[in-house]
C-alpha cells in the first residue's frame, strides 16, 4: 500500500532527524567537557576534586530539575521552586534548633509539600494558570522565609544533619552526589516505568485526549506540582546541610537554572515529552560551564553572558521543526 | 485565449525515494467546480501543495492562464491568484473578522498607520457580495465555524484569487450552512473563478461539482463530467475494486427481550439537551441522526461523563449509575470514539503503542508498575485485529494517514472490551476503503453482543448498519424509527429536517 510506504519513508527520515536532536544535550555536554579539558588543563579542570565539586555544586539544581521535568512534561510550569528551597531551608533549620533532627527533616519536606499542594489546588481547582500561581507563590514563599527569620541566617548545629544533607559521604561518595543519584533514579523509574509517568506524558501531550481516555488530568497536575514542591524543599535542605544554615536567600534564581536544565535535556516546554536523565545532564552542563568559566578567570558578569549564549545555542540545536 | 485557468501536465513527485505522484494531469477551467477525489494517500494533498507552491514537482509543468509557471513559494502562487481554504481554518480567533481578512496585508493610511476603517468597509463589502451580513468588528472566536470559513473565502477574494482550493469545506458545517456554501461556490464559479473541491462525500461531489478528477495511488484514474458518472462508478474509480454490497443493509436479528444494556431517562444537559430518553439492547446498533447541535453529540458526551448532567437517570444492566467523568463511564463499561480524533482521540506526537494503551494503563500495570511485555502484546494484538497499517507500533501516530489514525482510536477503545461503544462520526474524513472496514467492524461488534450507538451525518452509513435510528431535533428525540420502517435515504433526510413523521411511517 503506497500509503503506508510513504509514511515509512518520511518517518525514517524524521526519526533520523529526531534521534540526532534527542542526543544534542549529550553531544553538547561531551563537547563542552572536552573543550574545557583541553583549554583549562593547566588550571586544574580535570582534577578529580574539581570534577566532584562540579557535581556537588549542581546537586541542588539537579534535584529541583527532577521535579521540574514532571511539571513541564505535563505542560505546566513551577516558578516557585527557588523560593520554596529557601523557605524549606529556614523551616528545617528552625525546627532542628527547637525540636531536633527528625522533626526538622519532616518540617522541611512538609513545607515543600504544603506549598506544592497549594500550587496544585490553585491550578486544578481554582483554574489559574500555573505560570501565574507559581509566580505569586515565588513572592509568598520568599517573603515568608525572610519574614519568619527577620532576614537572619538560621545556623544548624546538628552535625548529623549537616553530614547527611551536606558535607558527609556514603563510603567514598559525597552525600550530595548520593542524593542526586537517588532522586534522579526515582524520577527515571517513575516517568518511564509506571502508569503515573505515562499519564503525566499523556496529560502534557494532549490534555483533552487524556481526559477522554479516562485519565484524571487534574489529579495528575496536582500530583506533579506537589512532587515538585517536595523536590524543591529537598534541594533547600541540601543547601542548608552544605552551608550548615538556613537562609531565605538559598535557591534564589534556581527556578531559571532548573527550567534551563530541563529544557536542555530535551523535555518539551509544550509538554508531552520528558527526560529525567536529560535534565540531569542539562544541570551538569550548566555546572560545567559555570566551573569552566570561573577557572578561566572570567568575571561574574562575563560568565552570565556566556552561560546565556550557550543555553540558547543548545536549545536551538535541539529544536524540533 | 481559451478558458483554461490552470493546466498541470505530467506531474511527478517523490519524497525520500517514495513516489507519491506519477504523471498526473489536471486541468482547471475558469468558472468550473472541479472535484478532486481519492482515498487517503492517493496524492490529492500533494498535488494541491504543488499547485500552491509548497512543493515543487520533480517532473511535469504547470501553466497558469496559458503561461508556464514555476511556483517557488506560497506567496508566489498567491500572487498568481491561487488560494486555499483550509480544512482546519488558518484564522486567528482572537482577532476581528476585518483584521483576519487583511492579516499581514493591512491597509495603511496617513503616516503609514493602519487604516482600520478601510479594512472594515472592504470586509463588509466582500461579505455583502457573498450575501452575508456580518459585523467586521466581531472577533472570530465569538462566531460560528461557518463564519470562519467565510472569512477565509473573503480573504481569498480580497486577494483576487482566481483559483480557489477547498479541502473538505463542509466537514464542520450544519446542513443549512452547507447549502449556503454550495450557493456561494456556484456564485463564485459564475464569476469565472475555478474551484477545486476536495471531498470524501459523494453526494457533495454530485451536488456541486461540474467535473471530477480521481486519483488513486498517486496516479490519475480519470477526469469525467459529473453528469456522465453514476455514484457507483465514481466509488469504483476511487476504490479500484467493486464493493457494492459493503454499504447495503442486511437485516439483522436483535433479540429485544434480552437484558437492557442501557436505559436513559430524561437526560438533561443545559442548555443543549432537554429530557432525552431511550434504551439500548444487547447486540443492537442504534443510530443517532440529526443536524449539528441537535443533541446527538451532546447525548454521548453526557453518557461518557464529559459534560455535567443536570437531570435524568442512566441505568446500565438495570442498575442505576452516576457518571461524573470518563473514569465512571469506563467503569460502567462504556467507551466513546470521540468526534475529533486529533483533538480528543489521540496524543499525536506519542507512539501508536502508547496511544493504544492509554485507557488500559491500569490493566497492564501492577501497583502502578508498567508491565511492558504485556503492553507490547496487547498493542500488537490490537494493531493486527484492526489491521492498522503501520511499520512499527513505536512510530508516532501523527505520521499515519487519517484512516489509520481513526483505526488506532477504535482499537484503543476496543482494547478496553466495553459492553457499549458510542461512536461519534467514526468515518469522518477517512477514505472509503477504511470506511467499509469500519462498517464491517460495527456489525461484528453488535454480532458479538455489544451495544453500539452510532452518530453519523452520512445517512447511507446509518441506513447500512443501524437496527434503529433516533432522530434528534432541538435537544430532544423527535422520532424513533425502526430500520425496517425507513423507506430510503430521502425519508431519513425528511425526518431529520422535521418533515418526516408521516412520510417515514407511510
Amino acid at each position: 500500500m503506497p500509503d503506508a510506504d510513504r509514511s515509512q519513508g518520511g518517518a525514517l527520515a524524521a526519526i533520523r532527524g529526531l534521534e540526532w536532536r534527542n542526543y544534542i544535550i549529550y553531544i553538547g555536554f561531551a563537547a563542552t567537557f572536552l573543550f574545557f579539558a583541553v583549554t583549562l588543563r593547566d588550571s586544574g579542570f580535570l582534577n578529580p576534586s574539581n570534577l566532584v565539586n562540579i557535581v556537588n555544586q549542581t546537586a541542588t539544581i539537579s534535584v529541583i530539575a527532577v521535579g521540574m521535568t514532571f511539571v513541564i512534561a505535563s505542560a505546566e510550569i513551577d516558578l516557585s521552586v527557588g523560593a520554596v528551597a529557601g523557605l524549606a531551608s529556614v523551616t528545617t533549620a528552625m525546627a532542628i534548633s527547637h525540636f531536633g533532627l527528625i522533626p526538622g527533616i519532616v518540617t522541611g519536606l512538609a513545607t515543600g509539600a504544603a506549598v506544592g499542594a497549594l500550587n496544585g489546588v490553585l491550578v486544578t481547582v481554582v483554574r489559574i494558570p500555573s505560570f501565574l500561581v507559581t509566580l505569586g507563590m515565588l513572592g509568598i514563599a520568599h517573603g515568608t522565609a525572610q519574614w519568619i527569620t527577620k532576614s537572619a541566617p538560621q545556623p544548624i548545629l546538628d552535625d548529623t544533619y549537616n553530614k547527611i544533607f551536606g558535607s558527609g559521604s556514603l563510603g567514598p561518595i559525597p552525600s550530595l552526589i548520593v542524593w542526586t543519584f537517588v532522586l534522579v533514579s526515582i524520577g527515571v523509574v517513575v516517568l518511564n516505568k509506571t502508569s503515573f509517568g505515562r499519564k503525566v506524558l499523556a496529560t502534557g501531550g494532549n490534555r483533552v485526549a487524556a481526559e477522554f481516555s479516562g485519565i484524571s488530568t487534574k489529579k495528575i497536575k496536582f500530583a506533579v506540582l506537589l512532587a515538585c514542591g517536595v523536590t524543591a524543599a529537598l534541594a533547600g535542605m541540601l543547601y542548608a546541610g552544605r552551608l550548615s544554615s538556613g537562609r531565605y536567600q538559598w535557591g534564589t534564581g534556581d527556578e531559571l537554572s532548573a527550567i534551563a536544565a530541563v529544557i536542555l535535556g530535551g523535555t518539551s516546554l509544550a509538554g508531552g515529552r520528558g527526560s529525567v536523565i536529560g535534565a540531569l545532564v542539562g544541570s551538569l552542563m550548566i555546572g560545567l560551564i559555570n566551573n569552566g568559566l570561573i577557572l578561566a578567570g572570567l568575571e561574574a558578569s562575563q560568565q552570565e553572558v556566556i552561560r546565556g549564549v550557550i543555553i540558547i545555542a543548545a536549545v536551538a540545536l535541539g529544536r524540533r521543526k | 485565449m481559451d478558458d483554461i485557468a490552470v493546466r498541470m501536465t505530467g506531474i511527478s513527485k517523490s519524497f525520500n525515494g517514495v513516489r507519491v505522484l506519477e504523471g498526473v494531469d489536471l486541468e482547471l477551467r475558469r468558472g468550473e467546480v472541479h472535484a478532486l477525489a481519492g482515498g487517503n494517500g492517493a496524492g490529492k494533498s500533494t498535488l494541491m501543495k504543488i499547485l500552491r507552491g509548497v512543493h515543487q514537482p520533480d517532473e511535469g509543468t504547470i501553466e497558469i492562464d496559458g503561461q508556464a509557471a514555476h511556483l517557488t513559494s506560497v506567496q508566489d502562487a498567491m500572487g498568481r491568484g491561487i488560494a486555499m481554504i483550509f480544512q482546519e481554518f488558518s484564522v486567528v480567533p482572537t482577532l476581528s473578522v476585518a483584521q483576519n481578512v487583511f492579516l499581514a496585508r493591512e491597509r495603511r493610511g496617513a503616516l503609514g498607520l493602519l487604516d482600520d476603517n478601510a479594512s472594515v468597509e472592504r470586509t463588509r463589502a466582500l461579505f455583502g457580495e457573498m450575501g452575508v451580513t456580518v459585523d467586521p468588528h466581531r472577533r472570530l472566536e465569538d462566531l460560528s465555524t461557518a463564519f470562519w470559513q467565510l472569512t477565509e473565502i473573503a480573504k481569498a477574494r480580497s486577494q483576487d484569487a482566481r483559483v480557489l482550493i477547498m479541502d473538505e469545506p463542509t466537514a464542520s458545517l450544519a446542513k443549512d450552512e452547507t447549502d449556503h456554501l454550495f450557493e456561494l461556490i456556484r456564485s463564485l464559479a459564475g464569476q469565472g473563478i475555478a474551484i477545486v473541491y476536495i471531498s470524501h462525500r459523494m453526494e457533495e461531489i454530485f451536488g456541486v461539482a461540474d467535473r471530477v478528477t480521481v486519483l488513486r495511488d498517486g496516479r490519475l484514474v480519470a477526469t469525467t463530467a459529473v453528469g456522465d458518472l453514476s455514484a457507483e462508478e465514481l466509488v469504483e474509480q476511487i476504490v479500484g475494486r467493486r464493493m457494492e454490497n459493503a454499504l447495503a443493509w442486511t437485516p439483522r436479528e436483535v433479540k429485544r427481550d434480552e437484558v437492557l444494556l442501557l436505559e436513559v431517562r430524561d437526560l438533561t444537559v443545559k442548555p443543549r439537551l432537554h429530557g432525552v430518553s431511550f434504551d439500548l439492547h444487547r447486540g443492537e446498533i442504534l443510530g443517532f441522526a440529526g443536524l449539528m447541535g441537535s443533541g446527538r453529540t451532546e447525548t454521548v458526551r453526557a453518557l461518557f461523563g464529559i459534560d455535567p448532567v443536570q437531570a435524568g437517570t442512566i441505568k446500565v444492566r438495570g442498575r442505576e449509575v452516576s457518571i461524573h467523568n470518563s473514569r465512571d463511564a469506563i467503569a460502567a463499561s462504556i467507551s466513546l470514539v470521540p468526534e475529533d480524533r486529533r483533538l480528543q482521540g489521540l496524543v499525536l506526537e506519542h507512539s501508536v503503542r502508547n496511544n493504544l494503551l492509554l485507557p488500559l494503563l491500569d490493566r497492564f500495570s501492577r501497583a502502578g508498575w508498567l508491565d511492558d511485555r504485556k503492553g507490547d502484546r496487547i498493542a500488537a494484538k490490537l494493531v493486527s485485529d484492526l489491521d492498522v497499517k503501520v511499520a512499527s507500533v513505536d512510530r508516532p501516530v501523527q505520521l499515519l494517514s487519517g484512516g489509520n489514525q481513526q483505526k488506532v482510536v477504535l482499537a484503543k477503545w476496543l482494547g478496553t472490551e466495553p459492553d457499549m461503544i458510542l461512536m461519534d462520526e467514526p468515518t469522518a474524513g477517512v477514505d472509503i476503503g477504511t470506511k467499509v472496514e469500519i462498517v464491517g467492524m460495527i456489525r461484528a461488534l453488535a454480532d458479538a453482543g455489544k451495544g453500539v450507538i452510532l452518530i453519523s451525518s452520512e445517512f447511507p452509513e446509518l441506513l447500512a448498519v443501524c437496527d434503529r435510528i433516533l432522530v434528534f431535533r432541538d435537544g430532544t428525540i423527535d422520532q424513533s424509527l425502526l430500520r425496517n420502517d425507513i423507506a430510503d435515504e430521502d425519508a431519513l433526510h425528511l425526518a431529520v429536517q422535521g418533515f418526516g413523521r408521516t412520510a417515514a411511517h407511510a
